[in-house]
């Protein structure tokens, strides 16, 4: 079949299954507009390239699906550039697409060019740059293919524009043959038998769950491991949901703002069992005192993981996929003996958990911002709950309790400001029919707040919690904590009205400023149709606790009120 | 510790952009880099020499560098018995008076002179990177104008290629 270049790619699009791409036009892709056009794909137009791609990871992290985005050259694709990065931390599958210059013009400083490929190396799963049309087909299949296969991440294809204008034959590949690129999926089995003696063995053991556990799909086999064996198990921040919150076994998150038991319990247990994690700094402050009692079993897709920051007593190399079935296999008969030899543990880290739950102080006539987010969770326990960064992402994953996994997003390895909103509507298309709400900063908000209307003039219906403390909360806590209270550029005390921000985009706004008044807003709030933004009046000087300081041991937390 | 490995890549462009981004975003500490065609079209055979702390600090530049989808296959030599050769062309300042002792020393080392000149003299001179320095030492009384080198190449003995490792 005899087609031009732009249209190929979109006949590529729907070999692949997309259902939507997020994008902005320019100069080098009006060609590809114009075949957008022809064909009516769907497209969302966002108000910024920044949008687009993280509405397309927001889109990718609740579907599973590979989020796709598309910007023109130049400026374009440079608007892109923290959203590729934030999906490459977090592994998320993602294309990304972009216009480059002309052929003949790559190279010379052209109007709106730039090195797009040199400048997504270090931040992409792989990238290309296509010259000739008759390349286009196998490099979108290989894209994709890349993009969701093994430890998912980013692709970026920087296409030069003659390309969309000029014909080829048309033909898309049905295989991909990549020599450098066999995602890994079986391991050695044998090994998983080497983890089961050790895992009889223990008398403390834990489980550590992250991203990896929600990306391989894993939580179904996970919450069958704790079941059987009665396991504790703590969570990363991109661990959250893979086992139900509320579950007893459920330490909850790790690290530096973890909770009590859950840091104790690292400290204290005899086998650190972690299952798609890769051991952050976040997580494991001081890497020497980490664990330190414990034989440390590592199963990641990814070998280079391993090794890495901790190191592994034993290795699990392989797909969770593969490996957790198996070993739930393996388990099973020795299940109810483990359970048994635990007890005593099991009621140690039950004791933690009852000891120093996670609470916080009411103050008199000021709500709190903890308050807002437990009252969400009574009020939509269903929903998908997205942050930006700061402070509030902290509350959120202390105070909120998720029961499935994929359905809280937030920006874990790089912490981009800014994620949230365009994160949620790219959240909200993958999931029509879920509530979706997003907890964002004074700050945060404003990174990104043109998406706003992105919102409003498609009527996607976002829940945006503005959690307005007037101050960069997380960095304000840091200078009071580390810097001798001296807040540097981090008051917000401005004259913003979110509410009317709100409206003027045609986004309902209400505002909270009352203890009293919190639970009917935020009900109104989630029974108002189409986009909504309320904006929540909070003290200024509330730190998140418990703390460990960075690079310190977990068990010298700050604990505040808890 | 130093360590040789092996590394087959796809020769495509942005190749050796991808290598070398990995290497320094993760700060691997690279003594020599040679790149190169093979004996097969489609493949660049590049020489790494890097300096590690340890076997886990190794394993994890072999890691990485795997993870990169143009990188088809790494073979590490070290442990292998293998051949290490550096090239190198120095050009060297050699009047009428010393011209013969630079001669002789060019022949102890087993080098070649590959131009003359009234004023200078270039040699040739091919061998592991310890041999190099030591012949680069001595040409340092003549008053060296300029060196270019190579960089170390490895190649395993025995009659299995890299590829088949
Ligand atoms: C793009 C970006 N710039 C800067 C930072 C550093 N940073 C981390 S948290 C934070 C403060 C966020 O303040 P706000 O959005 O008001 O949220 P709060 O902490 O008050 O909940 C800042 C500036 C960042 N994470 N991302």
């Amino acid at each position: 079949m005899i087609l031009q270049g732009a249209d190929a790619l979109i006949e590529c699009l729907k070999q692949e299954g997309v259902e939507v791409v997020f994008g902005y036009p320019g100069g080098a892709v009006l060609t590809l507009y114009d075949a957008l056009y022809n064909s009516q794909f769907p497209h969302v137009l966002t108000k910024h390239e920044q949008g687009a791609v993280h509405a397309a990871d927001g889109y990718a992290r609740v579907t599973g699906k590979v989020g796709v985005c598309i910007a023109t050259s130049g400026p374009g694709a440079t608007n892109l550039i923290t959203g590729i990065a934030t999906a490459y931390m977090d592994s998320v599958p993602l294309v990304a697409i972009t216009g480059q210059v002309g052929v003949s013009l790559i190279g010379k400083d052209s109007f709106q060019e730039a090195d797009i490929c040199g400048i997504t190396t270090p931040i992409s799963k792989h990238n290309y740059l296509v010259k000739r049309a008759q390349d286009l087909p196998r490099v979108i299949k290989e894209a994709f293919y890349i993009a969701r296969t093994g430890r998912p991440g980013p692709v970026v294809i920087d296409i030069a524009k003659d390309v969309f204008a000029a014909t080829m034959d048309y033909e898309y590949p049905t295989e991909v043959s990549l020599r450098g690129y066999k995602p890994l999926f079986a391991g050695d089995e044998e090994v998983l038998r080497v983890c089961l003696e050790e895992l009889r063995q223990a008398k403390k053991p834990l489980l550590f769950v992250g991203g990896g556990a929600t990306i391989s799909n894993m939580a179904p086999e996970i919450r069958k491991f704790v079941n059987a064996t009665g396991i504790p198990v703590i969570s990363s921040l991109m661990g959250l949901g893979v086992v139900p919150g509320d579950s007893s076994e459920h330490l909850g998150m790790v690290g530096m703002h973890g909770t009590y038991a859950a840091n104790m319990a690292t400290v204290e247990c005899d086998l650190l069992l972690g299952v798609g994690v890769r051991f952050d700094d976040r997580v494991t402050g001081s890497v020497e005192h980490f664990a330190a009692n414990a034989k440390i079993l590592h199963f990641d897709i990814d070998p280079a993981e391993i090794n890495k920051n901790v190191c592994a007593t034993i290795k699990v190399v392989g797909d969770l996929a593969w490996s957790l079935p198996l070993f739930n296999k393996l388990v099973k008969d020795f299940a109810p003996d483990i359970k048994e030899q635990t007890a005593s543990w099991r009621e140690q880290t039950a004791i933690w958990k009852q000891d120093k739950p996670m609470t916080y102080k009411s103050r008199e006539g000021v709500i709190m911002p903890q308050q807002v987010i437990a009252k969400l969770n009574e009020l939509a326990e269903d929903a998908i709950v997205v942050t930006d960064v700061g402070q509030h992402q902290m509350w959120t994953a202390q105070f909120f309790n998720f029961r499935q996994a994929r359905a809280f997003v937030t920006s874990g390895g790089l912490g981009t400001m800014g994620y949230g909103l365009p994160a949620a509507i790219g959240a909200q298309i993958g999931l029509p029919d879920k509530k979706v709400i997003v907890f964002c900063g004074d700050g945060g908000i404003m990174m990104n707040c043109q998406e706003l209307a992105t919102a409003a003039d498609n009527g996607f219906p976002v829940k945006v919690i503005v959690m307005n403390n007037q101050v960069l909360g997380m960095v304000s806590q840091w200078q009071r904590l580390f810097y001798g209270e001296r807040y540097s550029h981090t008051s917000l005390k401005g004259r913003t009205d979110y509410v009317k921000l709100a409206e003027a985009m045609g986004v309902t706004g209400f505002k909270a400023e009352h203890p009293g008044e919190l639970e009917d807003i935020l009900k109104k709030a989630l029974a108002t149709s189409g986009p909504v933004l309320v904006e929540v009046a909070l003290p200024s000087d509330e730190d998140v606790m418990p703390m460990v300081p960075p690079g310190g041991c977990l068990d010298k937390m700050i604990l505040g009120e808890c | 510790m130093k360590y040789t490995l092996a590394v087959l890549v796809e020769n495509r462009p942005g190749v050796l952009t991808h290598i070398s981004g990995l290497i320094s975003r993760r700060a691997f500490n690279i003594e020599s880099i040679a790149a190169g065609h093979s004996e097969e079209v489609d493949t660049t055979r590049i020489t790494i020499d890097v300096e590690v702390d340890d076997e886990l600090e190794l394993e994890q530049v072999v890691h990485q560098l795997s993870k990169l989808v143009d990188v088809i296959k790494i073979v590490n030599l070290t442990r292998v018995d293998h051949i290490e050769r550096e090239l190198a062309l120095i050009k060297v300042k050699a009047s009428k008076v010393n011209r013969s002792d630079l001669v002789d020393i060019v022949e102890i080392f087993r080098a070649k002179i590959v131009d003359v000149n009234r004023e200078t003299m270039v040699v040739e001179l091919t061998g592991e990177a310890s041999k190099i320095d030591a012949l680069c030492e001595v040409l340092v009384d003549f008053g060296i104008i300029e060196i270019v080198r190579t960089g170390k190449i490895a190649l395993s003995r025995g009659p299995i290629a890299a590829k088949e490792m």
